[in-house]
């Protein structure tokens, strides 16, 4: 008896809580460590980018006004979902050239990190957040409030780096567009049919592959983008996407040295909120 | 604003009364506080300050309402309201002298000719808390003997309970007792608690038919104080614009310097306007505000300070 | 008669102006090979020559401040930056009569306003981050939170000396030494807080003060030597800098532009409402970032709204900014002066009405009478585009939903006001306004402990209370 011939899988982009191809029907090839061929990815094209951040801004208010607590919920289901998959990503890990425990200690850690932000979702507004002694007959509090919509080029850990860009994005009430991984894009999409299969709203999370240089320009340039990520942009093209940033004042955050097995600390939230004031005569 | 000429008629519900009072637009405390601040900052000086000086002076409605008041005490005080600056004849007289209803006689006397008012408190003065019979008897006695104006207090008992009909009525009762003679309606604001409660009160005395709307009866605190009085002068421009009809504001107790009378003249000068800028319109409940008055005037026309020694103490 | 209020000018003799003026680096003032004037606006008078900046003055200016940083003032303990602050803070008060008026000549604004609103706000910023100096591990920015380094400031002519105190209380609080560049229009205040730094003794190059204009400005900003940038002022010039820090990994804060919506329900308390109205566009002739140039009225009140808006506005008093009694003082400069009234003109050629109380404006000067418009669409350029003059658009709606969409309707985003009685109303509204600092039932209120700053394209960074001190920490 011959050994099965197994059914591989076609990895698209995931936006507005579907799985298109890219509009533009272009691939890239996709290689293992040894240079195997593992799949095609979807090469998403500006169109893509234009489709995912119409359906960003879409699922955004919807998204924001949802309680703390209910955010906290869908993204601790996600957490569950994603142990469910554990031997599918590690899997995939090894395909992106891991080995077997450095891909299952990243794949717990990811999942340990997706918890840790998922908790967030309700505190954050405690800790950022205050109620401030004015000198006059007025309560005057802050509140964090997310941006918006926000733009990311992940960086090329593949699910731990991802996963630690993300869920910081996304736990206090941004919708996020992701640039995934552009030499290991596979885990990305494989996160987004977990995303899929959760109750994460449609368009909070939109996720592409393809070339960064390519697609981050029209992230940074997009009027309807409030801020953006680069930490997965080298230093070139993250400096000309802050650049084109600047034209509608995007909130920027820049690349740096990543440790992702580090305490991430709550910079990654605040960097995508903003505070508001909010004041009122006490009287009688 | 709701439709005013229903008020006209006094089979006006209870209820109507209420839902209009409470349809006026409410009062944030710490804009109108902040307002009546801003306005206190104005610094009003040389030929302005003199002609708020005799102006005040003017408006003065000099009190006098002591349980130990006695016709001697009401004649010294009308001989001041008629002459406040014996050394100098170019000092206004003031608006009238205020007193208690059994003394009224004793001052329309001593002010025959002069021109000055004689206003007598009523309706059981301070507290109000008599029945209607007694308080009508009040007004009467008042009004017999010569008083040219009645300051009456409201049942504030009766408006913080809800009963606004009941404190409507009685001013609707008391007006018809006064004939000829003004009707001041004393709200006795610092009883009433809230701007709003202020705004309300002030509409419907002037519903009822006040002549003029006053803020306090001296005998609790706070008295007079400035945003109260500017709910009050709003109350006023927004009542003439809705009926035509003018009505007449008076701030009553804790005016004691020059400094305060100015700060309510601009109160008045830019909240209601101008037309309220005359003793018809706008009086100052106070006694010894009087002194100060006279002794800013002199240093003006002198250039040089003067003492209380040099002024006399009624 | 009538109560004429007799003139009650602050005297100016509390303030000794010099004929020039030099910079201040390194704790000394300096000559520039270029100067300028800075005039009077509301007669136009020259007060005084300022030196203009060049780069070599910029470069001479950073160093003094990264001497400073490194050698003194970021190993300095906080308890001792603390008490340099505080130092400040007193002297503030103590010639805060005198910086009222050079402030109001300098800039035109309302002696009252200098006086009672911006000193004592100046004075208070000081001592809100002067305490803050010695308590920054419990900030929550994490156990040991450092300085930045050298900090380049850049501010507007609005309000001279509070923007200064905005800038330079939590940058020094936080342990960075600063490069601070006022307004071209509105150098003195600046230059009289140097000497206040000199009297508190402050370390040579902790501070430095380059006056200039848009040059000195931009050399400042894109100085290699500087760690960070902080900008007040327009959204164009905010877009411009954000381009030129872009991947030089300065860290950057702006406060710019804004269209603010004034909400007004029916239910409103509405004297106190026209009260934050006028205070919202005419306070400091509408020169706010914050101003609450757009005004949403709800239909069903909208008319008695305006006459009683239409009534206020003709007890303003315009004119002398020196005259205690003054309300609404000069425009800052010819230039702002034609900026409104080019868009004033637009409004009417796109078919708003215009109306002014009755008011006489000086001869000489830069004058411009509070104006408000009516029937104004949303699509009018009165209704879009930043005035910061003393001009009101008017607006209607008809349900709390298409206020709130209209007010968020801009790319701006730095505040709003709501006025209504109910509470329930207020907390929904605010919530959904998409702005900074939101007002309700109160407009144009400030205080050091609480956080400003913008949403979208008026900017970000917070400024003011515990979230200011995050601009300036790493």
């Amino acid at each position: 008896m011959s050994e099965r011939l197994s059914v591989r899988k076609t990895y698209k982009l995931f936006i507005g809580g579907a799985f298109p191809r890219s509009e533009s029907g272009r691939t890239v090839i996709v290689n293992d460590a040894k240079g195997r061929f593992l799949a095609n990815a979807a090469r998403a094209s500006r169109k893509d980018v234009r489709d995912a951040v119409v359906a960003a801004r879409k699922a955004q208010a919807g998204w924001a006004a949802r309680t703390g607590y209910n955010r906290g919920q869908i993204l601790y289901r996600v957490a569950e979902m994603l142990e469910g998959r554990r031997g599918q990503f590690v899997e995939e890990l090894r395909g992106a050239g891991l080995g077997k425990t450095a891909a299952a200690v990243e794949v717990d850690a990811a999942i340990d990190r997706w918890v840790w932000y998922a908790g967030w979702a309700d505190k954050i507004a405690q800790v950022t957040g205050s109620a401030n002694a004015v000198s006059g007959p007025f309560f005057n509090f802050s509140t964090p409030e997310p941006t918006g919509v926000v733009g990311v080029i992940a960086p090329d850990s593949p699910l731990l780096g991802l996963v630690s860009v993300l869920a910081p994005v996304v736990v206090t009430g941004n919708t996020a567009v992701v640039v995934a991984s552009e030499s290991a894009p596979l885990p990305a999409i494989t996160l987004a049919e977990v995303l899929a299969t959760s109750d994460v709203p449609g368009g909070v999370i939109n996720l592409l592959t393809g070339h960064r240089a390519e697609l981050a320009p029209w992230l940074a340039s997009h009027q309807d983008v409030n801020a953006i990520d680069l930490t997965g942009a080298p230093g070139d093209l993250a400096a000309d996407c802050e650049r084109a940033a600047a034209d509608n004042l995007k909130r920027v955050h820049r690349p740096g040295d990543a440790d992702w097995s580090a305490d991430p600390g709550t910079a990654r939230m605040t960097a995508f909120l903003e505070t508001k004031t909010v004041w009122h005569p006490v009287g009688v | 604003m709701p439709d005013l000429s229903t008020f006209a008629d006094t089979a006006v519900s209870p209820a109507e009364l209420r839902g209009f009072l409470h349809g006026l637009p409410p009062v944030d405390q710490v804009g109108a506080e902040e307002r009546a601040a801003r306005l206190a900052t104005r610094s009003i000086k040389k030929s302005a300050k003199a002609y708020a000086i005799d102006l005040a002076i003017s408006m003065v409605d000099l009190t006098t309402l002591e349980g130990a008041d006695t016709p001697g005490k009401v004649r010294a005080l009308c001989a001041k309201a008629a002459h406040p600056d014996p050394a100098d004849a170019s000092a206004p007289k003031v608006a009238a002298v205020c007193v208690y209803s059994d003394l009224v006689g004793e001052a329309v006397r001593a002010l025959d000719g002069t021109g000055i008012g004689v206003a007598s408190v009523a309706t059981a003065f301070p507290s109000g808390r008599a029945p209607l019979d007694a308080k009508l008897a009040d007004t009467r006695r008042a009004i017999d003997d010569g008083a040219s104006e009645i300051d009456m207090v409201i049942d504030r008992g009766a408006f913080l309970a809800g009963d606004h009909r009941k404190v409507f009525d009685e001013i609707v009762a008391i007006k018809a007792e006064c004939g000829d003679a003004h009707l001041k309606v004393i709200l006795e604001t610092g009883e009433l608690a809230t701007y709003d409660n202020v705004r309300r009160a002030s509409w419907l005395a002037m519903l009822a038919g006040a002549d003029f709307i006053k803020t306090s009866t001296g005998k609790v605190s706070p008295a007079a104080t400035l945003p109260v009085t500017l709910i009050m002068l709003e109350a006023v421009r927004d009542f003439r614009a809705a009926t035509g009809r003018q009505v007449g504001v008076k701030p009553a107790g804790g005016i004691r310097t020059t400094k305060d009378a100015v700060k309510y003249l601009v109160l008045v000068n830019e909240t209601a306007g101008p037309d309220w800028l005359t003793p018809d319109w706008f009086r100052l409940g106070a006694s010894s505000l009087l002194n100060d008055l006279l002794m800013q005037r002199h240093k003006l026309t002198t250039g040089v300070y003067g003492g209380p020694d040099y002024f006399t103490l009624d | 008669m009538s109560f004429e209020y007799a003139p009650a000018p602050e005297s100016r003799d509390i303030v000794d102006l010099k004929p020039s003026y030099g910079l201040y680096v390194d704790g000394e003032f300096v000559e520039a090979k270029n100067t300028f004037k800075t005039i009077n606006p509301a007669t136009e008078e020259t007060l005084a020559e300022v030196a203009e900046a060049g780069a070599d003055d910029v470069d001479r200016a950073v160093a003094a401040a990264r001497r400073a940083y490194d050698t003194v003032w970021g190993p300095m303990p906080g308890a001792e930056r603390a008490k340099y602050l505080f130092r400040i803070a007193r002297l503030i008060q103590e010639r805060s009569r005198e910086l009222a008026v050079l402030e109001s000549i300098d800039n035109g604004k309302p002696i009252r306003e200098s006086r009672d609103v911006d000193l004592p706000l100046v004075a208070a910023h000081f001592f809100y981050y002067a305490g803050w100096a010695d308590k920054l591990p419990y900030a929550g920015f994490g156990p040991d939170p450092r300085p930045l380094g050298v900090a380049g400031q850049v501010i507007p002519w609005n309000f001279p000396l509070l923007m200064l105190a905005w800038k330079i209380a939590p940058a020094l609080a936080c342990g960075n030494t600063v490069v601070l560049k006022p307004a071209e229009t509105t150098p003195l205040t600046a230059l009289a807080f140097a000497e206040i730094c000199a009297q508190a003794e402050l370390p040579p190059g902790v501070v430095n003060i380059l006056t200039g204009a848009g040059e000195t400005g931009r050399a400042l900003v894109e100085h290699p030597g500087v760690d960070k940038v902080a900008f007040t002022g327009s959204t164009e010039v905010g877009r411009q800098i954000a381009r030129s820090v872009a991947g030089t990994g300065k860290r950057l804060t702006l406060e710019l532009g804004g269209k603010a919506a004034n909400i007004v329900f029916d239910d409103a308390p509405l004297d106190q409402a026209v009260e934050g109205i006028v205070n919202g566009i005419f306070f400091n002739q509408g020169h706010v970032c914050c101003a609450g140039s757009r005004l949403l009225a709800q239909e069903s009140v909208a008319d008695e709204l305006l006459d009683r808006l239409k009534a206020r506005m003709a007890t303003l008093r315009v004119g002398d900014p020196l005259d205690k009694n003054t309300d609404v003082g000069a425009i800052n400069s010819a230039a702002q002066l034609a900026k409104i009234r080019e868009l004033s003109d637009s409004g009417e050629v796109e078919g708003a009405t215009r109306w002014s109380p009755a008011c006489e404006l000086p001869e000489r000067g830069f004058w411009f009478a509070p104006t408000v418009f009516t029937g104004v669409a949303a699509s009018h350029r009165i209704a879009r585009e930043e005035i910061f003059g003393p001009v009101l658009s008017v607006l209607t709606f008809r349900t709390p939903a298409e206020a709130v969409e209209k007010a968020n309707n801009t790319p701006y985003g730095l505040s709003a006001g709501i006025w209504t009685d109910k509470g329930s109303r207020i907390l929904w509204a605010a919530e959904r306004l998409r702005a900074g600092v939101v007002w309700a039932n109160t407009f144009n209120k400030f205080d050091p402990a609480s956080p400003f700053g913008g949403y979208k394209e008026s900017g970000f960074g917070r400024e003011g209370g515990r979230h200011g001190l995050e601009a300036y920490l790493r």
